[in-house]
């Protein structure tokens, strides 16, 4: 295929699969399996696109001009297609997993649940292949509208207030700050495209820089960057397979990619390296990384605890886009996939755990490990990919990270993402512990559950396994699996990101 | 032969249709002569826009009398464009209004009323953008006014007689002021072509009769487009007459205005005069600001939906007049854009509207419950209109908010374009209000006869004909924003 056309395949692709999930939504099997063959055919498109890139090229796709001089276009550059690789491959495990919890949880409305999704995927192709800031912008608001009804699912109060607190957010910070940002840069730099080394070096007052800097970073309302992080943890009353959409999928990515592209392309790690101007703009993620991993260790709620531990670990991305040293972009470049893999796996497991026990509170997992033994594992997995233990990838991007730190001379940061690992143990091994190492709360505690969906039943001594349904497990053991291998395989991330930091 | 004609057709066609409509009388029959009337008239300024955009602009003596003697009309870029817009509502709203008028008019056997007034109404907006003659300006001005309070007066709630009332007082103030202001300026040259006017006027410019005639005209301009604070008329207005009404006149009435006073002050008084020596800005600028909060922050707390979407409307004219208050080409060319992208989508709102008040009967807040689920279409073309409004990207409203921040920028008023990206977030707040009553609230217990159902084909069809252009000029703007781009250079005297 040729790479334009795969381009243009790739964003069209989602939004055919979406027209067909609607087509078909008398015959559920038929529907999750245009899903499944969509998200396939994506990848695989998605896939052929890397050759090209990784030999130096840089497929172009230019759509309309919408204003004089300012093209919807497309150019596929390391950043970008790696992204484009996480959510498109991610998003065949979670249909596949979301099949498993969606029947298990007997859910209203999946016609258009999966077809949402879909065009929430044909929203993140957008901005990963977005050629200017134009563009990315356009579909960075799609995928905020696209993923409201998924938030709102359930249409109780509760995910009325919750889509309200997202909405509110994401587009509040969109336009108010993203907007004003891209048309001020707009009147200084003449141009919106993204170019290696940057398009406002020279254009641009030092406080012009620094405001516009604080404007983009902030204005990212999906990288979650304190104090505009209130959404995702608002956004949990939403179905798992959709917490996994937004934190490890598409939505926070296609937040901490804008700020890392926007970094590279935009301002240049040149300027900001010389001039020193983003210095704060690390603080603030240190401050966010901290802060977040203080907030969750009090929550007892499975995945509000997770969300915020999402909101830390987006602040590395930041972090290193901040940093803007060679090691530190690529640290926090390859955080993108190496936290997509950990965080998806953990919210698979909590929502396993959800429709197979019905438990949301971390205090009631005692034990659990004993009957939902492959859940707890990947947990386990997961977890030691997000504290960044080998042989986890995870371990990959914060050692980039804390070379980064050093490069950039900001030893305080080293000792911040300690403090961070650290932290990272405390809110995660005790749910492991607890699940392994404790006695289940009350032996004989009647495990039927009506709804369950197909449940996996063996008999132990001790406990019935009853795991979650089979579609789930293949997800959560697919990307836990997926966290060890990238360990294996960091070396090709770091080939395919390097051009991104040497012009 | 014939296509030398055409600006004097682009009038002659309604306003022979209009009386037309009175002598058939059968309902079936001027309902297809007000149909195709319209669609004539649009055809024709389509052609015109056609002509100018290749040969330059029009000028057409009436009468073979030659100017400043004869009565002169006038198709330049700027007029074009706006007729296009005029002319193209006013087609797809006459498509639309059948189904929706034989519910909300049933006072009304006799449609016939209807359709000549809404020809009348038509032929004197028509007739304000493509006369070149100043004192026409008036006679259309009042066609039109006249026409409009018979139309808003046919509103099923008796409050429309009120409406009607109020705002036949303020209207008839605005046209009486502009009146005098043309009065003056005539005393003062002895001619009313706006041309020749416009180069007569160098002369006598800094006397204080020209100054006050000045003053005149803003006032009875601004009376007219609803500007705050003389926008009182319109939200009762907007809110109580028929649908089909209130999606006309929304789109059309107050974008006339604003196209009034975009030829009075660049073309008869120039840009030096206005901006430089009158420092009229001075004077838009902050009213335009006051305008846009205030009038969505009144939005937000409405529960009438066409209300609220009425003071939505007050707003965008604050948008509209804040573009030209910048009187750079970007400015201008936000106005002027936005000031067709707006007639656009606040109609295919007000269409809304209308579909809901055919199944509902109202268009409380209340009544929305369950909306999305029952007349998903309509409820569909509401969020596209609502996304417009605030400015999401592949919209016209992105457009034009992006033109207008881009020319606040330019000139360093960065304070300016935070209010305008805020106020898009007022925007963003009353759309959602009803978005959340008519997605998440289960629809209203069924009473009487039958469940509320999906609009008919015949009320869908123009409304997302209008949606479709929504995204359409939001994606490619070669003819919105290209088109503005150039009235406003021409405007401002800097034209390639």
């Amino acid at each position: 295929m040729n790479p334009s056309t795969a381009i243009y395949t790739a964003v069209a692709l989602p939004l055919v699969g979406a027209a067909l999930v609607v087509a078909l939504r008398r015959w559920p099997n038929l529907r999750e399996a245009a899903s499944l063959i969509t998200g396939g055919a994506l990848f695989a498109v998605v896939l052929s696109l890397l050759p090209h890139v990784q030999s130096g090229a840089r497929p172009e796709a230019q759509v309309v001009e919408v204003m004089s001089g300012l093209w919807l276009a497309f150019k596929v550059e390391p950043l970008g297609m790696l992204f484009a690789l996480v959510a498109s491959g991610l998003w065949i495990v979670t249909t596949t997993y979301s099949i498993g919890y969606m029947r298990g949880h007997q859910e209203k409305d999946q016609t258009r649940f999966y077809a949402c999704f879909a065009i929430a995927i044909s929203a993140a192709m957008g901005v990963a292949m977005a050629a200017n800031l134009l563009t990315l912008f356009t579909f960075y608001e799609i995928l905020t509208l696209s993923t409201y009804p998924l938030v709102t699912h359930h249409r109780t109060e509760a995910a009325k207030r919750a889509g309200r607190v997202y909405l509110g957010i994401l587009l509040g910070t969109s336009v108010a700050f993203l907007l004003l940002a891209i048309i001020w840069t707009y009147t200084l730099a003449g141009t919106l495209d993204f170019r290696p080394g940057g398009i406002l070096a020279g254009n641009a007052d030092d406080w012009v820089i620094v405001v516009l800097l604080a404007l983009f970073a902030f204005g990212t309302g999906k990288a979650a960057l304190m104090p505009f992080h209130r959404w995702l943890p608002a956004a949990m009353v939403a179905p798992t397979p959709v917490s996994a959409l937004l934190h490890a999928v598409a939505v926070v990515k296609a937040g901490v990619f804008s700020v890392m592209k926007i970094v590279v392309y935009i301002f240049g790690i040149e300027l900001l390296h010389d001039t020193g101007l983003s210095i704060w703009l690390m603080y603030v993620a240190a401050f966010t990384i901290i802060a977040a991993s203080l907030v969750a260790l009090t929550k007892d709620n499975l995945k509000a605890r997770l969300a915020y531990s999402t909101i830390s670990q987006l602040s590395y991305i930041v972090l290193g886009a901040a940093m803007a040293t060679s090691a530190g972009v690529l640290g926090g470049s390859m955080h993108i996939a190496m936290h997509a893999f950990g965080k998806i796996t953990l919210f698979f497991c909590a929502g396993a755990i959800y429709v197979a026990a019905h438990k949301t509170n971390i205090s009631d997992m005692r034990g659990i490990g004993r009957t939902m033994p492959i859940t707890m594992t990947a947990f386990f997995i997961g977890s030691l990919s997000i504290i960044g233990l080998p042989p986890m990838g995870g371990a990959w991007s914060k050692w980039f990270l804390a070379l980064g730190a050093l490069e950039a001379g900001q030893r305080v940061l080293v000792g911040v993402l300690l403090i961070s690992s650290l932290l990272n143990v405390a809110y995660l091994m005790p749910i492991v512990a607890r699940a392994f190492f404790m006695s289940p709360p009350g032996a004989q505690d009647n495990p039927a559950s009506p709804g369950a969906g197909d449940v996996i039943a063996a008999t132990d001594e001790s406990s019935v396994i009853k795991e979650a349904p089979l579609f789930c497990l293949l997800a959560l053991g697919t990307t836990a699996v997926g966290c060890l291998v990238l360990f294996f395989y960091a070396d090709q991330l770091y080939q395919l990101l390097t051009p991104i930091v040497m012009p | 032969m014939i296509e030398n004609h055409l600006p004097i057709l682009q009038i002659l066609v309604p306003l022979i249709a209009a009386p037309l409509c009175l002598l058939l009388r059968n309902r079936v029959a001027v309902t297809a002569l007000a149909i195709a009337a319209t669609w004539v008239t649009f055809a024709i300024s389509v052609a015109l826009m056609a002509t100018v955009l290749q040969q330059g602009p029009i000028s057409y003596e009436l009468g073979g009398w030659a100017p400043p003697w004869g009565i002169e009309y006038r198709v330049d870029i700027l007029s074009g464009f706006v007729l296009v817009l005029v002319s193209g509502i006013g087609a797809l709203v006459a498509t639309w209004s059948p189904t929706s008028i034989s519910v909300e008019l049933p006072r009304y056997e006799r449609h016939y009323l209807f359709y000549c007034a809404y020809l009348l109404c038509l032929t004197g907006l028509l007739g304000i953008i493509i006369t070149g003659d100043m004192f026409n300006v008036f006679v259309f001005l009042e066609i039109s006014a006249l026409s409009s309070y018979v139309l808003i007066s046919m509103g099923q709630d008796r409050r429309a007689l009120t409406a009607a009332y109020s705002y036949l007082i303020m209207g008839t103030l605005g046209a009486t002021f502009i009146l005098i202001g043309i009065g003056l300026l005539y005393i003062m040259t002895g001619t009313l072509n706006m041309a020749d006017l416009a180069v007569r006027l160098q002369g006598v410019i800094d006397t204080r009769t020209v100054i006050v005639a000045f003053a005149f005209l803003i006032v009875g301009v601004s009376l007219k487009m609803a500007l705050f604070p003389l926008h009182l008329w319109l939200p009762n207005a907007y809110a109580y007459a028929p649908s089909a009404v209130t999606a006309f006149l929304a789109a059309t009435a107050t974008k006339v205005s604003v196209y009034l006073l975009l030829r009075f002050f660049f073309t008869v008084f120039g840009y030096g005069f206005a901006f430089d020596r009158m420092q009229l800005w001075i004077f838009l600028m902050p009213l335009a600001l006051i305008g846009i909060v205030t009038a969505s922050l009144v939005a937000v707390f409405q529960n009438n939906i066409k209300r609220m979407l009425a003071y939505s409307s007050v707003a965008q004219i604050g948008y509209m007049v804040l573009g030209i208050s910048f009187a750079s080409v970007s400015g201008l060319t936000g106005g002027i854009v936005h000031l067709f992208n707006h007639g656009l989508m606040k109609c295919a709102l007000f269409l809304a509207m209308g579909c809901i008040v055919y199944r509902c009967g109202s268009v409380h807040i209340d009544e929305m419950r369950g909306l999305g689920r029952t007349m998903p279409w309509t409820m569909a073309a509401f969020v596209a209109g609502g996304l417009s409004l605030i400015g999401v990207p592949m919209t016209v409203g992105f457009i034009s908010k992006w033109y207008l921040v881009k020319a606040a920028l330019e000139q360093g008023l960065w304070p300016v374009a935070v209010l305008i990206l805020f106020s898009s977030l007022l925007a963003a707040v009353y759309i959602w209000r009803v978005v959340e009553v008519a997605y998440f609230e289960e629809p209203s217990a069924v009473e009487g006869e039958g469940s509320i159902r999906e609009a008919p084909l015949s009320l869908l069809i123009p409304m997302w004909v209008l949606v479709v252009a929504i995204f359409y000029f939001g994606v490619t703007t070669k003819f919105t924003a290209g088109i503005a781009q150039q009235a406003a250079e021409s405007l401002l005297g800097v034209a390639p």
